[in-house]
Parts: C-alpha cells; sequence; structure tokens
C-alpha cells in the first residue's frame, strides 16, 4: 500500500480523485481499504444490503489501467454506493423487501449507469426503508440501519444506509432518492450533506418506483463540491424517461465560487413555528446569521398553505404507489407464495408476505383515496393543495433566490421512538415534503450540533437553480466546519 | 324483431394501430412470434422501468379523428387503469380516460331501409393491450404470453345510435373500412386487430329512458357480432316480457352454441381507480401538426364513393361495393382507366368474375393472380371485338391459371372472334341446309325459333363467331326464303 492509506476513508471524493490523479495511492489500494471498512462496520451500522467486492476490485483495477493509458474520465477509480432502489445489472437490487429479496436486475439504471460510465468503482447498495417509505430506515426488511453519531438513534430516511455510511466515513459519496425528504432528512440526521435535484433533472428510469411524480434522485455525500460533481454526472434529460426534462447541464463545480453577497434568502415564517426543537432552531438561526454576516439579505417570506403538504403527499404519494407496486404480483420476478392454491391466493399471500406493515399501510391508504367515490374528495383535492402549494414557492421566489430553514424539527431520534406513530413519523419531513410537492431542488448541509447530534440547514431554489443551493451551501462550508467533523466512533 | 321494443346498440371498436413497435417500447408488433419472445423489460413491467410514448400512435388517432370529423384534442392525457391480472403486467392497463384523443366524431350509414343514419362517435382513445393467458399445455397452471402486451389500440366508442344488429354491423363495417383506408390497421380480425364489445339494451318503443345494458364481449367476426347482437336482444326482450329484469353484466358469445352466457355481474365488477399516469406527460398537439396530417389524409370511402358515382356515372350500389377498400378502388380505377371499353363493363367485371374468383381462394385484391393492367388488356380485346364476352370469361379463366395475357391466350387458341361476313354466311348456309323443319315453320311465323338457330351458328363456329353479326345475317338469309 501507498503512503497513508489507512485513512483515505476520511478524505471528500474531490480529494481522493486529486490523490489517485497524483499517483498518491491506486483505485485498488483505494477500493480494498473501503472495502474492508465496509467489513469492520457492518455489523453496528447495518448500512449495506449488497457487497459487491470482487466487482469492485476488477473496477478498480480496470480504472487503475486506464489512468496508466491516460484515459481519465471524471470519477476514474472512485467510489460509490447506490441506494439499493437503484437498479443495478446482475447485482441484487431488494428495495429493502422482502418481495424483491430475490431480484438480480437484467439491467443498469441511468443514474447507475452515468456513474459506472464515468468510471467510478461500485462498492455495494446500502440499506433504505422498504420502497422508500418510511423517515428511518426502520422499515426495511433486513433491519434498521443506525445512526453513527449514536448507534441507539435513527439516521433518519429512507436513504439511512445511504446517509449512514457517507456519515461514518465508510464512503465519501452514496446515491440516494428522496420523495419527501429520503435525502435531506437522513443527511440532516447524519451530518452530511444531502441534494435533491429538481424533479426532471435526474432520470428516474432504473429507479423502483415508490411516487413517480414526487421521486427524485440525488447524493449524500460530505461536501458541497462533491454533491456537484456527482450532480454533473448524472443529471440531463433522458429519453428513456418522459418525465426527464431536457435542460441544459451547466459545470456544477466551476459554480461552486459564487459568493453570496447580495443573494436574497427567504426565511418562511411557518417553518419557525412550534414542533422546531429550539437547539435545531438555534442552530438554524445562527447558519443564517452567518451567510447574512457574508453579505446576504434575508428576508421573511410566507408559505400560507405549506401547513397542507404533509397532509397532501400521505394522500398523493399512498396513490401512485398502491399503482406502482401491482407489479409486485408474484408473476414474473421477486417473492413468490409458495403452493397457491389459485391466483387470488397466489396475490393475496405472496404481496402479504412479501410486503412490510409499513408498505401495506400505503397501498391501502392509496387504494382507499383513488376509490370510486372519495377520488375527489382525496386524490383530487390533494392534487389542487399541490398546486396552491407549487404557486406559493413561485410568489416567494419572485423575491427570494432561495429559500432556507430547517431540514428537520429534532436531531435523530431513538430507533423504534415513532414505530407505533405513524403520524409523528410522517411529520419528520415536514420541512422537506413542500420541495417535493413542487418539484423544486433542495439541499440539507450540516450547521452544528444540539446535544452532539447533527443539524441540517435545507436550502429550496427555484426550478433548475442547483447551481444557486450549490454555491450558497459551498460558501457556508467555507465559513464552517461541521461537515469536516466526523462521529468519534467511527473516527 | 318486435314492434313492442326498440333495440338500442352502442359499439366500442378495439382496433389495433399498425405501428412496427409497441406503444410505450421499442418491442416489436409482429404478429405469432414464439410467446414472450417480443416482450421487453417495459412490456414485462419490470421494477424501475418506465413508458416512452410511440409519437407514431398519436399521429394515426390524430388521422381516424379527423376521418370521422371529430374533435382532436390539443391536450390529452394518459391515465392508469388499475386491475390485477395474470396478463396485466404492471398491475395497470395505460389509457386515457378523462381526457382521450379524440371526441365528438360523427358517421353516417344507411339503415334497413337505404336511409342516411348518423351515428355518434363519442370518443376515440389510446391504450395499450394486455398480454394473454394460455390455458392449454401447462396442466393445472396457466402459461402467460406477453407478446401482445404494450400493442397500441385506438378504441372506438359510439353513442348508443344504432337500432339494430345490421346497422352495428353496418357501423363496423363502415370503421373498418375507415382505419384500413387510412392505414392506421390492419384490420385483421382473426389476428384479432380489429375487435368490438357492444353494449345491447331494448325498451318499450316510445319510451326515452334506457334499458339495463348487458355488455357482450370480444367479438372478432361479423358474422358472429351480428349474430351475438340478436341473441342478446331475444334474450333480453324474452326476459322482459316475462316479467323480469335485465341484469347489468358482462356477457360473452360462444359461437359453438350461438348464445350468450354470463361472465361476470358489473356489480362485481373492479373499481378502476383510473389516475392520471404520472409517468407521462399529457399529449400535447399545436393546430399547425393536426392540419399537416389533414393534409396527409387519403381520400376516404364516402368521397371516393361519390367521386366513383359521378366521373364513372356508376351505380351508386356499384360504387359502394368498389369503394370498400381503397385496394380495391385502386385497381377498379387502374382497369377503367387503362381500357377502352366502357367504365360499367370494367365495374361488372370487377365486382363479378375478379371478385368471384378472389372469393373463391380467399384472397385479397392486393393477392390477384390478374393484375388490373392485365385486365383491361382483356376488355380491351371485348370492345374490339377480337372476342366475345363469353370467350372473354374462358380467356379470364386462362388468364387466372396464369397462361399468360389475354393476346397471348387469344393467340394460343385462336380464339380470335369471326367477324369476316362470308365465314359467318357459309356457316349460317350450312345450317339452314341441315335444319329445313325449322326453317320451314319459322318462315311459317314462328319467329322465336331464331334463337336455335343462333345457338346452332355459334356451336358451329366454335363459339367464336360475333353474335351480332349473326343474328343479323340469319334474319336476312331466313326471309329472303
Amino acid at each position: 500500500m501507498g503512503q497513508g492509506t489507512d485513512a483515505l476513508y476520511t478524505r471528500t471524493l474531490t480529494d481522493l480523485a486529486r490523490g489517485l490523479k497524483d499517483g498518491e495511492f491506486s483505485s485498488r489500494e483505494l477500493t480494498e481499504s473501503l472495502l474492508q471498512r465496509i467489513d469492520d462496520h457492518q455489523q453496528r451500522l447495518n448500512a449495506f444490503i449488497t457487497v459487491t467486492a470482487d466487482d469492485a476490485l476488477q473496477r478498480a483495477d480496470a480504472a487503475d489501467k486506464a489512468r496508466a493509458n491516460g484515459n481519465e474520465s471524471l470519477l476514474n477509480g472512485l467510489p460509490i454506493v447506490h441506494k439499493d432502489l437503484f437498479c443495478t445489472k446482475g447485482v441484487l437490487t431488494t428495495c429493502g423487501s422482502r418481495i424483491l429479496a430475490n431480484f438480480i436486475s437484467p439491467y443498469d439504471a441511468t443514474v447507475v449507469e452515468r456513474i459506472s460510465a464515468a468510471g467510478a468503482v461500485m462498492l455495494g447498495k446500502t440499506n433504505m426503508d422498504e420502497f422508500a417509505m418510511g423517515s428511518s430506515t426502520e422499515t426495511s426488511y433486513y433491519g434498521p440501519v443506525t445512526n453513527p453519531w449514536n448507534i441507539k438513534l435513527s439516521p433518519g430516511g429512507s436513504s439511512g444506509g445511504s446517509a449512514a455510511a457517507v456519515a461514518a466515513r465508510i464512503v465519501p459519496a452514496a446515491t440516494g432518492t428522496d420523495t419527501g425528504g429520503s435525502i435531506r432528512q437522513p443527511a440532516a440526521l447524519t451530518g452530511t450533506v444531502g441534494l435533491k435535484p429538481t424533479y426532471g433533472r435526474v432520470s428516474r428510469f432504473g429507479m423502483v418506483a415508490f411516487a413517480s411524480s414526487l421521486d427524485q434522485a440525488g447524493v449524500i455525500t460530505r461536501s458541497v463540491e462533491d454533491a456537484a460533481l456527482l450532480l454533473s454526472v448524472i443529471a440531463g434529460y433522458d429519453k428513456r424517461d418522459s418525465t426527464s426534462v431536457d435542460h441544459p447541464v451547466p459545470d456544477y463545480v466551476a459554480g461552486l465560487s459564487k459568493s453570496v453577497k447580495g443573494l436574497k434568502i427567504g426565511i418562511v415564517r411557518q417553518h419557525f413555528d412550534e414542533g422546531l426543537a429550539a437547539d435545531c432552531e438555534e442552530r438554524v438561526k445562527a447558519a443564517l446569521t452567518a451567510l447574512k454576516e457574508e453579505g446576504a439579505t434575508l428576508i421573511e417570506i410566507d408559505l400560507p398553505n405549506i401547513d397542507l403538504s404533509v397532509p397532501a403527499y400521505y394522500v398523493v404519494a399512498p396513490a401512485e404507489c398502491s399503482s406502482n407496486l401491482s407489479r409486485f404480483d408474484g408473476v414474473r420476478f421477486g417473492h413468490r407464495a409458495d403452493n397457491p392454491e389459485d391466483l387470488f391466493d397466489l396475490y393475496c399471500r405472496t404481496r402479504s408476505e412479501g410486503f412490510g406493515a409499513e408498505v401495506q399501510r400505503r397501498i391501502m391508504t392509496g387504494t382507499y383515496v383513488l376509490s370510486a367515490g372519495y377520488y375527489d374528495a382525496y386524490y383530487l383535492k390533494a392534487q389542487k393543495v399541490r398546486q396552491l402549494i407549487s404557486q406559493d414557492f413561485k410568489k416567494a421566489f419572485e423575491n427570494v433566490d432561495v429559500i432556507a430553514g430547517p431540514t428537520a424539527p429534532t436531531t435523530a431520534f431513538a430507533i423504534g421512538e415513532k414505530t407505533d406513530d405513524p403520524i409523528q413519523m410522517y411529520l419528520n419531513d415536514i420541512y422537506t415534503i413542500g420541495a417535493n410537492l413542487a418539484g423544486l431542488p433542495g439541499i440539507s448541509v450540516p450547521c452544528g450540533f444540539a446535544d452532539g447530534l447533527p443539524v441540517g440547514l435545507q436550502l429550496v431554489a427555484p426550478h433548475f437553480a442547483e447551481e444557486t443551493i450549490l454555491a450558497c451551501a459551498h460558501q457556508y462550508q467555507q465559513l464552517t466546519d461541521w461537515h469536516a467533523q466526523g462521529p468519534e466512533e467511527f473516527s | 324483431m318486435n314492434d313492442n321494443w326498440e333495440v338500442v346498440i352502442g359499439l366500442e371498436i378495439h382496433t389495433q394501430l399498425a405501428t412496427n413497435s409497441k406503444i410505450f417500447s421499442g418491442a416489436s408488433t409482429a404478429y405469432g412470434a414464439e410467446a414472450n419472445t417480443q416482450a421487453c423489460l417495459i412490456d414485462l413491467g419490470y421494477p424501475g422501468v418506465l413508458p416512452v410514448l410511440n409519437g407514431e400512435v398519436v399521429r394515426m388517432a390524430v388521422k381516424f379523428g379527423l376521418a370521422v370529423n371529430a374533435t382532436v384534442a390539443t391536450r390529452s392525457v394518459f391515465a392508469r387503469k388499475n386491475y390485477f391480472y395474470p396478463d396485466l403486467p404492471k398491475g395497470y392497463q395505460i389509457s386515457q380516460y378523462e381526457l382521450p384523443i379524440v371526441e365528438n366524431g360523427e358517421l353516417t350509414i344507411r339503415d334497413e331501409d337505404g336511409k342516411e343514419k348518423r351515428i355518434g362517435i363519442t370518443r376515440a382513445h389510446l391504450e395499450e393491450d394486455a398480454g394473454k393467458s394460455v390455458h392449454e399445455g401447462f396442466g393445472q397452471e396457466t402459461g402467460i404470453d406477453l407478446n401482445r402486451a404494450g400493442t397500441p389500440l385506438l378504441e372506438i366508442v359510439s353513442e348508443p345510435d344504432l337500432r339494430s344488429a345490421k346497422q352495428a354491423i353496418t357501423y363496423m363495417r363502415k370503421i373498418h373500412s375507415i382505419v384500413r383506408y387510412l392505414g392506421i390497421s390492419d384490420g385483421n380480425m382473426q389476428e384479432g386487430s380489429f375487435r368490438c364489445d357492444a353494449n345491447v339494451s331494448v325498451r318499450p318503443r316510445g319510451q326515452e329512458k334506457l334499458g339495463t345494458r348487458a355488455e357482450l364481449k370480444n367479438l372478432n367476426s361479423f358474422r358472429f357480432i351480428e349474430k351475438a347482437i340478436n341473441f342478446e336482444i331475444e334474450r333480453q326482450i324474452e326476459i322482459l316480457e316475462d316479467g323480469g329484469k335485465v341484469v347489468l353484466e358482462t356477457r360473452l358469445y360462444d359461437s359453438d352454441k350461438d348464445e350468450t352466457r354470463a361472465m361476470r355481474s358489473k356489480e362485481e365488477a373492479n373499481d378502476y381507480r383510473y389516475f392520471p399516469d404520472p409517468d407521462l406527460l399529457p399529449v400535447e398537439l399545436d393546430e399547425e401538426f393536426i392540419e399537416s396530417v389533414r393534409k396527409s389524409l387519403p381520400e376516404l370511402p364516402d368521397a371516393k364513393l361519390s367521386r366513383f358515382v359521378e366521373q364513372y356515372k356508376l351505380k351508386p350500389a356499384d360504387a359502394e361495393i368498389l369503394t370498400v377498400s381503397r385496394a380495391l378502388a385502386d385497381y377498379f380505377e387502374e382497369v377503367a382507366e387503362n381500357t377502352d371499353a366502357a367504365v360499367q363493363v370494367a365495374a361488372n367485371w370487377v365486382i363479378g368474375d375478379l371478385a368471384a374468383a378472389l372469393n373463391n381462394e380467399s384472397i385479397d385484391i392486393g393477392d390477384s393472380r390478374i393484375e388490373a393492367a392485365a385486365l383491361a388488356g382483356l376488355l380491351n380485346r371485348i370492345a374490339d371485338n377480337t372476342i366475345s364476352g363469353k370467350i372473354a370469361k374462358e380467356i379470364f379463366n386462362a388468364m387466372w391459371s396464369g397462361e399468360g395475357g389475354a393476346d397471348d391466350i387469344i393467340e394460343a387458341k385462336g380464339l380470335k372472334q369471326i367477324t369476316d361476313s362470308s365465314a359467318i354466311e357459309e356457316i349460317v348456309d350450312a345450317v339452314i341446309e341441315a335444319n329445313p323443319g325449322q326453317v320451314a315453320e319459322y318462315r311459317g311465323g314462328k319467329e322465336k325459333l331464331l334463337g336455335f338457330f343462333v345457338g346452332k351458328v355459334m356451336q358451329d363456329s366454335g363459339g367464336k363467331a360475333n353474335p351480332g353479326q349473326v343474328n343479323e345475317i340469319l334474319k336476312k338469309k331466313l326471309s329472303d326464303g
């Protein structure tokens, strides 16, 4: 091994890229070191469902060879892990569910394909709430993921495996998906950076669908710079996803240097109402003050309908999920009940055995809200609310460049604490869901600690203004070192 | 039928659109491939895959809309129709529900009395077909063939304007003719490319309110549709006359037994939980696109029929037969334009001998063994008196058997008509000489014996003597005596 490979895991993607380029270490050394790290901490964190060690080493060797030949693609030889709802060719893709516990995907998701084409080395697939339905990574068929800052706590969810792996300095970067906050909330609870791009910015092709009109792929990293680097790779139109948008992809890394001077930051009055823990409020306000001191203007704004976002979300998302999950019927792939008596029995038992309680709850809720006689009262009304919320954001962005506030109402909560109370669990996404309903880009960056636990600052921008929030978040990271602090237990 | 009852029928016609690939994937739509070889991951409903609309189906649907004088929606939306069935891979069918691509069209048919009748077309919407369950060859289990899954369909829904099985068939034939004219469907009923469900009800004559209907499913031949509807009408009238009630239900037609059977009642039917498909954007069309499609429309059956009557002075009934398919109409026009024979003669041959020959071998006009130009050549020989109409039929058969063109066959078989008066006179003289008794009778006033003499002369000439000349010469010679 080359010099200093024992601490490679502490470095960011951008740092590692430099090291590889300078010949400080090889991709194989880097890969071996991180695989070892995965192995060392899997038992405590349960962040991974699958580790693809053999493939990873082969890819690493290929990357080293490519580098030797002067063939250096953007992510050549750099490590990545994918949330287990991205389809990965020839690799188990479970979505955290028993119903896909035997599903080897025959194809790669566009996100996986693009990252792989850029030369990255996939080390494995991360644990998650079943079908991304949850805010604590406790609904996984593969057991809960723990929070590296305190393993009695939840890392949030649904991209909890990705967040925990990045927070624990196991890998520098992971993909995630965000339907109601599933990237930003776990990023906040683990002290990492979580970026959810604009709906349509990144292709959904090959992402196992939860709620199609809300799902968006993104990344979890430790530095904003890494998030920008990865977004440059995964963003862009994909003809296989009709909802992806043909909008130019800027150089997100180059855009980071933009100062916050003159930036108009909207502070949502409703975000600081009751429900937000006092210590979190304090940290978020301190972060806003720091930005103000750098020359940004803070402007109080109103999102009059934002209080309706959670109820609207919990109609729209289950409705779409109830339909999206119909294909898991035991006929073509995935779990199938043994010896079905007839078709009805096959469906009932396959789905009862294959889906966990939360997924079943949402399928039932969704089926109900779409049913004849209820459609107008629930689904249609929720869509109208969604329109109102979108308009609220649109109006707000006439006066401000970004909207800033807390990512989550509290720091990490104990595993098991909210599992018996779905409503309490749902309320954890109260600040993040609005961006999904309106299709806006959002990012969570670490902004300090409360009782030793990370707190996240959320920034939301208009459609396709990822550059604005990336630059603002990056500038904030230049002022602070919260993101550079890791959990002691995993140092 | 029964004068006390009025029959009300509405049809839902499923037309398979003639695209090369499926409506939401790139897999082939070709018929008859080995099971599950033409279903890609999208058709199989694999986790993570997404549908992408095939633009060609939109163009086809617009063509249809314009052809039936409908409103083409500048914005239409795909929706999911949710239900579980093994041959429905995603657990939902992508269809159009609240906002279909075509609305408010119409068609004119002729009813039983020959009167024109307007039939409203409520809507036509795009959707994907499901796969097929295969029950033979799997013991207690059922096989699934998903080749057909994702095949594009245009579902054409009529208003309940049809008043008899006959009208229903007339309407359906007309739709069949239009989709084939437009080239948007091959209309092949055996392969299921054109099939229909019929909503049938009866009500006391004079009553405004519609009776309870039954939906007859999956009727895939014109003959069965007519039989199924007629059976259903009688069944319902019988129930009502016995004081019973018709149940709202779906019924299947059994062609072997010629009866309809209850399949499922609407009460236990699925709640399809339609909602807009979030994976697909609304289809937005601008006027410019719609106009460009309008300009690409071919001449349609009704317009062609009128033109045939006007331009060629054909009998409307003949023109109707000739315009049923675009290929037949084109064939006729090619014959008519390449022959010196009267246009009506050309029409008679196409409708008569040619159609019979095609029917006899169950082949389409496109596969005719005699090309239009060749048939025109044959008709030219009638027109210029080289052959008689009777000999022409013989030559037609020889041409059909592949013996060559009309001229070659006339030459080879020596079938040229005898128009030389002296040659005909010779035969006539011989006939007169050989039949003195008949000659005497004729001359005694029994003039209908002329036919006997004509027959004899034609026989002796081997059918080749020009019939007109034979008549003339015979009359002259017989009266000369």
